[in-house]
């Protein structure tokens, strides 16, 4: 569960794959702040549109990417259960004794379009470009440093830190522990997670001395090279555009 | 031997943590060109700590230290140490640390001044001398146990270090990636120290090997009656029994 989220997945020759990261990244950000502060649902369906567009073209298969929209819509769901019937205005239906407002559904599907259109956009992103690469172009953009390097060690010892933690369940499990609602429970679970608190602390310890042993002095350097080429500059004009249009209609309508 | 050999001098070394006994008490060691020793001792006896303070990871408390015949205290001087000493850590996780395989062993060039190229070309090299090519874009974390040790050796030897210190390389290992490890352990051209808990293999592999006792380093030569309750495989290797007890 925890590698699949954060894994490539695209086939690796299509245009995006090839885009500059600087370029993806810029583009991503923009066109998800342009998704979340929109509220026309024109501007929105298009920018769906655009995203589910430019995930095509990347060569994912839709069964990545259902698997990665489940976390956001399950979310979603609770959104739906709740927002019709606390809104206030236009009776639109009733079950039971709660009554739906045509501007709770409005606002919840604007919401469900908006997560679902952003998502899109980094689902290709991250399906298109190393973890690696990403991290070293949001460097290269002028991200502080100790973020990038976060990130980085994030993605590695993600997997080692969800390793330790199915050994102490399972030798926990082993030994015939079932999670019931008691203080066994509870204590059970808290000396787990200070087990890996601890292990955790020490284990940056040993990799940072690792570290220090390579002649590391706090500063990480990158493989990879990144050049604008002239598709770069096209696709960053061509998307900007495409932003700035949608971000027009949005505009003209509020006033 | 002559002393400009000598590479690692340790004098009356010891280390504790505050509060607790001593770990190390009074340790010397004298570690010259082209040895090969191997390390043996119980679990808790300082054998790795030892390890971490010829690297300057952890500072002892007392007794003084010459690593190339330069006393080292404080933590620039560590960085010559660094770059000609490698340490192999116990566990490989805490060494790879990068995404990829080539990233990882491009590290320590990177900070040892190298260019990009240079880094990739030298890591590239290191990768085919372990048999180890084609690893280059495989992530780190999906390896093997035997294939995260030899990477982490190669990170090592990347950095073209003139001794080695080899913490417990054959834990977990199955018997085909141990034989490999001695293979490209007994072809190096480089002096280690090899902390080991597998009597064999140290046979296989080094000139003399030192227990740890009493919080100190016993030379083969002064160990009082080591027992073998090992058989030997490497029948014709001569191995020192200073008091000729019976095998």
């Amino acid at each position: 569960m925890v590698k699949t989220m954060i894994e490539e997945i695209s086939g690796n020759d299509s245009i995006v794959y090839r885009l500059d990261p600087r370029v993806k990244i810029v583009i991503a950000i923009l066109f998800s702040v342009l998704a979340a502060v929109s509220n026309r649902f024109v501007v929105l369906i298009a920018a769906f549109v655009v995203g589910i567009i430019i995930l095509f073209s990347t060569g994912i298969q839709i069964k990545e990417v259902f698997k990665r929209l489940v976390p956001v819509n399950t979310l979603l769901i609770f959104l739906w259960l709740f927002l019709p019937f606390t809104f206030a205005g236009e009776h639109l239906f009733s079950i039971g004794p709660l009554t739906g407002t045509r501007e709770g559904v409005l606002f919840a599907f604007r919401i469900t379009i908006k997560s679902n259109s952003i998502m899109l956009m980094l689902i290709t992103l991250a399906a298109s470009t190393s973890i690696f690469t990403i991290g070293h172009a949001m460097h290269q953009l002028g991200m502080p440093k100790k973020l990038v390097h976060l990130f980085f060690f994030t993605y590695r010892y993600l997997h080692v830190m969800y390793k330790e933690y199915t050994r102490l369940i399972n030798s926990m499990k082993i030994r015939g522990f079932k999670p019931k609602t008691d203080l066994h429970t509870y204590k059970s679970y808290a000396y787990l997670i200070g087990m890996l608190l601890v292990r955790g602390f020490d284990r940056s310890q040993r990799v940072h001395n690792a570290m220090i042993c390579r002649g590391f002095r706090g500063k990480l350097y990158s493989l990879s090279s990144f050049s604008i080429s002239k598709a770069d500059i096209i696709a960053f004009i061509l998307m900007a555009g495409i932003i700035l249009i949608l971000g027009i209609l949005e505009w003209t309508q509020t006033t | 031997m002559d002393t400009n050999n000598l590479i690692v001098n340790l004098q009356d070394i010891s280390f504790g943590y505050p509060g607790s006994p001593l770990i190390l008490d009074k340790l010397n060691l004298k570690f010259f060109r082209y040895d090969r020793i191997g390390l043996m001792g119980p679990n808790g006896s300082g054998k790795t700590t030892m390890f971490h303070i010829i690297m300057g990871l952890l500072k002892h408390t007392s007794g003084g230290m010459e690593i190339f015949g330069k006393s080292v205290t404080k933590e620039k001087e560590f960085d010559e140490v660094r770059r000609k000493i490698g340490l192999l850590f116990q566990d490989a996780d805490d060494q790879l640390f990068s995404p990829t395989v080539l990233e990882d062993v491009a590290f320590g060039p990177l900070n040892l001044g190298m260019s990009k190229n240079e880094a990739i070309d030298i890591a590239k090299r290191t990768l085919e001398s372990l048999d180890l090519a084609g690893f280059e874009n495989r992530i780190t974390y999906k390896l093997s146990g035997g294939e995260k040790r030899l990477v982490s050796l190669a990170t090592i030897l990347a950095m073209e270090p003139e001794i080695l210190l080899l913490d417990e390389p054959t834990a977990g290992l199955d018997d085909k990636t141990k034989a490999k490890l001695i293979s490209i352990l007994s072809n190096l051209d480089l002096s280690f120290i090899l902390i080991s808990h597998e009597i064999d293999f140290l046979f296989g592999i080094t000139d003399s090997i030192y227990t740890m006792e009493n919080k100190r380093i016993v030379s083969d030569k002064e160990a009082h009656l080591h027992q073998h309750i090992h058989s030997h495989p490497h029948g014709l290797y001569t191995h020192k029994h200073s008091n000729k007890s019976s095998d």
